[in-house]
């Protein structure tokens, strides 16, 4: 059928032909006209905006039940206020930055890609940092808002340091998150999991090829130092906020020697680490590994039910404190359709949305409104959950870690990317 | 309205290649206006060079691409010499037919599943032969060398390159080599020295296409490459998505650098060209005869038909993966199955399918009505096809498009089109037309042009030849060239990726944005629909015409002409 076959000829010609054309429609942007934000303040008037609008989010894509879930939020925006939402899947959140980013250099100010991403950490604070998002403090004034627990949760209003200001909505909550297969604990062993980073050390050592952590930048993987980190320095307080070079280097030191120590006797000899959470639990539903990490407490409980994880699965968490954060979604300046998105952003704080979401048999993330505030037929759907067997308790959690300044999160990944990223 | 056909052609292929690549080179020279930066200098190229790993990528990408393209040929040719006018070569032509179909990526999952550690292969000796109750902890897939990542280039490499031997051997006269076996030489020796030479001439810009493809893919290393570090081209698309504006121009830099890479590996081609011509002369001149060959033959057989074997099982274990509930270590099938993957997936699979569709079709039918357009042209014009024209169709195969789909993405930005359907379908063709053109334009220049004469004598007009006469009778290469081009459009990744902004997720970029995640059920759903949309479009090409042409005996596969 097919006939490829040619004589072949002796050099390639002349390709620039069209260089004068690129030049001249490089510059041929269109003048921006700026519109009136909506203003979540008069509500009425956003719902009516958002009506018949499509809303693209973009979000991380890799999990199928927050898929799943996303997918039954457009159907509940849509068949509440007839706003059509989009899941644009996206592997690192990175992207979206890059993207919204990309549109401000060309001078696109409305009209963007993106109408809400899901985001935190590092990428709020680039996004906020480049003037990125809708410049009004917004989330705030959500009418859902009220419920949220700001009071007690210092989390959802400094995101990993970077006060949050009104500029994204809180969505949910999380916490660093070890499980394990009970199988291969307990008897004849070491009673139980390893809770401190002495007897993980030891575990990783006795037990080679059963552990491994995500390679950073990934977020899961990066935390995954920090909490070590947290558990080597001897002033806590000096992570808090930025610092210069040496004192990084003093200060980090404990961790690269504990990290080479365990490398030898990784996963794959710690030649080639996880991608991300869900690689992990891939990872351990095919009994490659022993011990997982995750940010979300009910994640365990939620694999044993989707039958990835045998249910002799537990969690269990460092007892000198976990990492913990929130995660939130916020809207570009550029959004086409800002209405659309204040409306699904406050959905997402509905208790109904909230609810299922803490739901392990839904997701199992943790839900960012206070109980107390809420009224009686509302705590009815939080009553309702059941905790599966492999979740832990409020008290079994223990004690929550703040995310360091930016400064760390940044260092601990160009340090670990010039250590064990360069194929040597 | 016809001669203006070429410029159209040209302006397709090149002006996006040259414009795209145009904007990454200002943009590496530190040129980029819209991120504060008028200077130009030499700078990010020695960013992107010191940056940690940067030569172990480099020659990832360098090595990774060569040894591809050397192997997989050498397998091929080896193969059609020891085994041409056999039944296991009829057999191996026809069971290579629907892996052509196969997107890279589909097949790439297929052997990550087969060959990994908790892979089928491991469990269908597990724990039997190696006691093993729990995965071993081998470092196979995304191996730092970059070995699973060959192997998953080479099995979608063979029947590219088998494909257009086989085109190519009717041009060439087989009787050279019942001389060589007469005159003593061994039967492969004898047909290497008589026939490939002439066969090569006519295949060198495919062998060349498959070089650039493999020192730069993307999908493939995303499922089975080195990650720390991973090669040149994936880097580039981390630096090209990184919130960080500054490394907007490492990518630039590390476009061109990939570039480089890629000119450096077709360099070194060239110089193995010369290399096994001078060898080849010698041991000709010196008279070796090779007559004992049967090891060879033997593991250009095997060789073949592993690969072949690998993406078939491949394609089956995708379809397991996909009704899987449960499936621990080490037991072969799922410990149950179920369809609710299927289920929670069917809305998104029927969307992002319904695109990539809507995407291949539109891409396909305006390449192939510009085919169609360009051949009709030089039958007109009496036009003979030139060099350089070979070389500007084959263009769009022979730049990474890393090199220049950022560039692209930026201007359509500019223009306020990116992030719609019609400019991936716009893009689309600039990789499907080339496909279209070199698999139709053969079959349609082979026409007996005597058909179309007797025609305009009974006095047809010029136009109504071509519809009623030239058009139904090549019908079947007609569709077939149209599949080819279908199943090209299917399987892009990133010029979907880039300048469908996200906004026009397919079935293919879906795919790859599970694979991180690892999540084998979904990863065997979308990475199956990958495959199984070309392959209908194929058996519907083939099924056609001999529907339409079923009272028309002449005009059946194998029928006389």
């Amino acid at each position: 059928m097919t006939c490829f076959s040619r004589r072949a000829p002796k050099g390639p010609g002349t390709l620039l032909l069209a260089f004068g054309l690129a030049v001249s429609m490089l510059f041929a942007a269109s003048a921006p006209v700026m519109a009136a934000d909506p203003d979540p303040a008069d509500w009425e008037a956003v719902l009516s905006e958002a009506e018949g609008q499509e809303v693209f989010w973009y979000a991380w894509g890799g999990a199928e039940n927050i898929n799943a879930y996303i997918a039954w939020v457009g159907e509940r925006v849509k068949e509440d206020y007839g706003v059509t939402l989009t899941h644009v899947k996206v592997s690192e959140t990175a992207n979206v930055v890059a993207r919204v980013l990309a549109e401000k250099a060309a001078g696109r100010n409305e009209g963007g890609a993106v109408d809400m991403v899901w985001v935190n950490g590092e990428n709020f604070a680039s996004l906020k940092r480049e003037g990125l998002l809708l410049g009004a403090p917004w989330s705030t004034d959500l009418p859902n808002y009220a419920l949220a627990d700001f009071e007690n949760k210092p989390v959802l209003t400094r995101d990993f340091t970077e006060p949050v200001d009104g500029l994204e909505s809180p969505w949910g909550t999380a916490q660093l998150t070890f499980y394990y297969d009970s199988r291969y604990f307990g008897e004849g062993q070491t009673s139980g999991p390893p809770t401190n980073l002495e007897a993980l050390e030891a575990w990783i050592k006795d037990n080679p090829g059963r552990f491994t952590y995500a390679a950073p930048p990934n977020f899961i993987g990066t935390t995954f130092l920090k909490q070590v980190l947290y558990g080597l320095v001897q002033d806590r307080s000096v992570l808090a906020k930025p610092a210069d070079k040496a004192t990084f280097d003093r200060v980090t030191a404990p961790l690269w020697d504990w990290l080479e120590r365990i490398h030898p006797n990784l996963w794959r000899s710690g030649r080639v680490f996880a991608a991300d959470t869900t690689h992990l639990k891939t990872l351990l539903s095919d009994s490659e590994i022993d011990i997982g990490m995750t940010f979300n407490p009910g994640e365990a409980s939620s694999a044993i039910n989707e039958g990835i994880f045998p249910d002799s699965v537990r969690s269990f968490v460092m007892d000198y404190g976990s990492i913990g954060n929130a995660h939130f979604v916020a809207i570009p300046f550029n959004a086409s359709a800002k209405a659309g998105a204040m409306v699904v952003a406050n959905f997402l704080l509905s208790p109904e949305a909230q609810a299922r979401k803490a739901d392990e048999n839904v997701w199992g993330d943790p839900t960012v409104l206070s109980y107390g505030k809420l009224s009686a037929e509302q705590k009815a759907l939080f009553d309702a959950l059941s905790r599966g067997p492999a979740t832990l308790g409020a008290a079994e959690l223990g004690a929550t870690l703040n995310e360091p300044d930016a400064f760390w999160t940044e260092m601990l990944d160009a340090e670990w990317s010039a250590r064990y990223a360069s194929g040597s | 309205m016809l001669r203006l056909i070429p410029i159209a052609v040209l302006l397709l292929l090149l002006a996006p290649i040259a414009v795209g690549t145009a904007i990454v080179l200002l943009a590496a020279l530190g040129w980029a206006p819209e991120f504060n930066a008028r200077t130009t200098n030499l700078e990010m190229f020695s960013a992107v060079l010191q940056a940690p790993g940067m030569w172990h990528s480099v020659w990832l990408s360098y090595w990774v691409g060569l040894i591809a393209a050397l192997v997989s040929l050498g397998i091929v040719i080896l193969f059609v010499a020891a085994f041409i006018d056999t039944r296991g070569f009829r057999l191996i032509s026809a069971a290579i037919k629907p892996v052509l179909a196969v997107p890279h990526a589909a097949a790439a999952f297929g052997l990550l599943f087969l060959i990994a550690p908790s892979g089928f292969l491991v469990r269908l000796v597990s724990p039997e032969l190696t006691g093993f109750m729990r995965p071993p902890d081998w470092l196979i897939v995304n191996d730092p060398g970059g070995h699973a990542m060959l192997a998953g280039l080479i099995i979608k490499e063979i029947p590219f390159l088998f494909f257009v031997t086989m085109a190519a051997l009717p041009q060439t006269d087989p009787r050279r080599a019942e001389i060589a076996t007469s005159l003593g030489f061994g039967h492969i020796w004898g047909w290497l020295i008589s026939v490939f030479p002439a066969i090569y001439f006519q295949i060198r810009l495919p062998v060349f296409a498959v070089i650039v493809f493999a020192t730069s893919t993307i999908d493939v290393a995303l499922v089975l490459g080195p990650v720390n570090p991973p090669p040149l081209a994936v880097r580039v698309l981390h630096w090209m998505n990184d919130p960080d504006v500054s490394l907007r121009l490492t990518a630039a830099a590390g476009a061109l650098v990939q570039l480089g890479v890629t000119l450096a590996a077709l360099l070194s081609w060239f110089a193995l060209e010369k290399l096994v011509a001078v060898l080849a002369r010698m041991a000709t001149l010196r008279g070796w005869r090779f007559q004992r060959d049967h090891l060879v033959a033997a593991f250009a057989g095997g060789a073949i038909s592993l690969s072949v074997g690998l993406v078939l099982l491949g394609i089956a274990l995708l379809l397991i993966w996909s009704f899987t509930g449960m499936w621990r270590f080490p037991n072969l099938l799922p410990d149950s199955w179920t369809v609710s993957s299927w289920n929670t997936q069917g809305a998104n699979i029927f969307e992002t399918g319904r695109r990539a569709f809507i995407i291949a079709l539109a891409a396909a039918s305006f390449s192939l009505v510009l085919v169609l357009a360009s051949l009709e042209n030089e039958y007109r014009g009496d036009i003979k096809i030139n060099d350089l024209t070979w070389w500007v169709i084959y263009v769009p195969l022979l730049v990474p498009q890393i090199a220049f789909i950022g560039g692209l993405s930026f201007l359509f930005l500019r223009l306020g089109i990116d992030g719609t359907l019609w400019a991936v379908v716009l893009v689309h063709m600039v990789f499907v037309y080339p496909y279209v053109y070199l698999t139709l334009a053969d079959p349609w220049n082979a026409f007996d042009t005597r058909f179309l004469a007797v025609a305009r004598t009974l006095g047809k007009s010029v136009n109504r030849v071509f519809w009623t006469i030239r058009l139904p009778m090549l019908l079947r290469p007609v569709l077939a060239s149209f599949a080819l081009g279908f199943a090209v459009s299917i399987a892009q990744y990133l010029p979907t990726l880039l300048i469908g902004a996200g906004r026009q997720p397919t079935i293919t970029t879906e795919a790859i944005a599970l694979a991180a995640g690892g999540n084998r059920r979904l990863i065997g759903i979308y990475a199956l629909m990958q495959t199984v949309m070309p392959f209908v479009i194929f058996a519907l090409a083939s099924l056609v015409p001999r529907f339409v042409w079923r009272n028309r005996r002449a005009l059946q596969v194998g029928g006389a002409r």
